[in-house]
């Protein structure tokens, strides 16, 4: 592009005389802001500017902005800028852009990384916070509508809960027994694998059953549950949500977390104990199954092995932890349901969080249960 | 390029015979419409009458059956991919729901065409961002905000700086002031009027509201039964003996709305 092609300039002692040319239109405003910076930069020391813009044939926003930036430029040096020949229809135009207001967005370009940084850790630990808050309170409420509902049992919504068992129950029942039945095998292959280096394989009995029964039953149906049933929650609550279908029930006098929170939660609360019974016997299933077609240990000597390693505590410490964690993947997964706003990108946003929370969740929980039992000797 | 004129106006859209259908269903069965360089042309007709689909046919959304449409004296069948995109880029739409990208801030939204079709610095774009804010009666405050944190009127503001983001020669307003209060929607059709006289726009508006058709169109057309069966001044749609005319220009609500204006100035000989 031709150097002076939209400004031809004239410098008289400190007086600048420009005059504009061409069109000041959006596909020449790269070259027209280049030369309108350059000038700016060439004369600090002008006192005094005229523009005439007579020769230009078109103006748009684009043209009609760098005009101003090129006033606004010599201005703030103290000189006096002068602009003639501006075809009347473009007057208001001008005037729109002489109005623009720019210290919000100067403010904001102020900020420099490390602010930026600063604000987003920041940002990020009070959203944390108030995640914890709303996880509290939904608790809280949870607990009212249930105290509301013991004294007034008709009111409880039957139907939801087993509709809500069905879904998040029954119909996980295959997915579940197919899944811990081969982490059983898995487990139970690997140990082999292993102990048969120096001779223990009968432990891997042992091994299994404890796992199985203390940790992995329950953990593999929570990660399971949290991944099926409660983004599916988050999913429902929040599409309702987005709908103001909730509002709607608001208004008609009913309480949401009564109505659509409570049912889904004592499903969840009823139903993972139950998947972690099934899962933890398919996964014993599967490895006495691997036991015996790859160990070489016969069923009755894996089940006698199995009773004298393992006690009845053993698997109430994973019964007890069942109930707990429905709470934790119910709660969390409802209050993201709530949480979403307006957009259908706001659904997906909590959908994600409210999985990755409550997996998060159920595994601290897991690590506190653990310290738990281990001192009071389970 | 050649540019047709009817009575010494420049006819910028020139749609000739349009049929559009979907199924079996023929929604317009030839509309003839002109829309000169300029002005603010309303186009209204009943609800699911094929204003929007004529509007959308224009702009290319939807496939026509028959009939050829001009914009700029170009017949867009006949224009080549290349040729096509730059007819487009001088023209820009305000969708009805306001079509924001919900996933960028109003900055973003703002300079997302401008970033794709001009290779500007960010610091010009973010200044040009404000300034359109600007002339839709925002400010820069909203720039970091997501489009399902404002407010409806906000989102039409929004929309309607991002249909002026590379300076169209042509809008295209999809019920502009709809789910507007009647105040917000008064601030609106104010606005477009003003933004058309600094512009220099020509406004192609579908609409329902008959305060913005007594207030800001220059010429009205009416579509019935998948023809424009008329086009002129709000006189001579209150003039018109068309019994769907009739009821819609001077039916109750109607005479409300007009009333009011016609109170206002006597002297016109409406």
């Amino acid at each position: 592009m031709k150097n002076g092609q939209f400004l031809r300039e004239n410098l008289q002692g400190n007086r600048l005389a420009l005059t504009g040319a061409g069109a000041w239109t959006s596909v020449n405003a790269r070259p027209l802001e280049a030369q309108i910076d350059r000038l700016r930069q060439a004369h600090p020391a002008v006192t005094a500017v005229t523009i005439d813009m007579a020769p230009v044939e078109r103006l748009d926003t684009f043209g009609a902005w760098l005009l101003e930036r090129l006033v606004r430029a010599f201005e703030t040096h103290g000189g006096k800028v002068e602009v003639t020949g501006l075809k009347e229809d473009y007057r208001g135009l001008i005037d729109e852009m002489h109005a623009v207001k720019l210290d919000e967005l100067d403010r904001r370009r102020g900020a420099t990384s490390i602010s930026y940084a600063l604000s987003s850790i920041g940002e990020n630990i009070v959203a944390v916070g108030h995640s914890f808050i709303a996880i509290v309170n939904m608790f809280g409420a949870l607990v009212s509508a249930l105290l509301r509902v013991v004294t007034r049992p008709l009111s409880f919504r039957m139907t939801s809960l087993v509709h809500q068992l069905d879904m998040v129950a029954w119909r996980a029942v295959p997915i579940i027994l197919l899944i811990t039945f081969l982490i059983g095998c898995i487990i139970a292959q690997q140990g082999l694998f292993h102990f048969r280096k120096f001779g223990a394989d009968v432990y891997v009995v042992d091994m299994v059953g404890i796992l199985v029964l203390r940790e992995l039953g329950v953990l593999i149906v929570c990660i399971m549950v949290a991944g099926r049933s409660g983004s599916a929650y988050t999913a429902e609550l929040g599409s309702m949500k987005m709908r103001e279908e909730i509002d709607a029930l608001q208004t008609m006098g009913f309480d949401p977390i009564e109505v659509l929170v409570l049912p889904r939660i004592l499903a969840l609360i009823i139903g993972v104990p139950i998947l972690t019974f099934i899962g933890s016997m398919a996964a014993l299933y599967g490895g006495g199954l691997v036991c015996w077609l790859y160990g070489g240990i016969a069923p009755d000597i894996f089940l006698s092995r199995l009773k004298e390693s393992i006690a009845l505590n053993t698997f109430q410490v994973g019964m007890i932890k069942a109930p707990f964690m429905a709470l934790v993947i119910g709660v969390v997964s409802c209050v993201e349901g709530m949480a979403v706003k307006g957009s259908a990108e706001s659904l997906g946003r909590q959908t994600t969080a409210s999985v990755v929370e409550s997996i998060f969740l159920v595994i601290v929980m897991d690590g506190l249960f653990a310290i738990f039992f281990a001192s009071i000797g389970m | 390029m050649a540019t047709a004129t009817n009575g010494g106006r420049e006819v910028v859209i020139e749609a000739r015979g349009v049929e559009v259908g979907f199924g079996d269903r023929l929604v317009l069965k030839g509309a003839d419409l002109d829309v000169y360089r300029g002005e603010i042309l309303g186009f209204v007709g009943g609800s699911g009458a094929g204003k929007s689909v004529l509007m959308r046919t224009i702009i290319g959304l939807i496939r026509k059956r028959a009939g050829s449409i001009k914009v700029f004296g170009n017949d867009l069948d006949q224009l080549r991919d290349d040729e096509r995109r730059a007819i487009e880029r001088r023209w820009g739409v305000l969708f009805q729901q306001g079509a924001l990208f919900s996933s960028l801030t109003v900055m973003e939204n703002l300079q997302f065409t401008v970033r794709e079709n001009l290779n500007l610095p960010q610091r010009l774009m973010d200044e040009l961002a404000v300034a359109k804010l600007e002339m839709v009666g925002l400010d820069a405050s909203v720039c970091g905000k997501y489009p399902s944190e404002l407010s409806g009127g906000m989102t039409k503001r929004v929309a309607l700086a991002r249909a002026l983001a590379l300076d169209p020669e042509i809008v295209f307003l999809d019920e502009p002031t709809s789910g507007l209060d009647p105040i917000g929607a008064g601030d609106f059709d104010a606005l477009i009027a003003t933004l058309q006289r600094t512009l220099g726009l020509t406004v192609y508006m579908v609409t329902h509201d008959l305060d913005s058709l007594s207030t800001v169109c220059d010429r009205i057309a009416v579509l019935f039964g998948g023809k424009v069966i008329a086009a002129g001044t709000m006189e001579t749609m209150l003039k018109s003996e068309h019994p769907w005319m009739k009821e819609y220009f001077r039916g109750k609500r109607a005479r409300a709305a007009i009333g009011a204006r016609e109170a206002a100035r006597p002297a016109s000989g409406g």
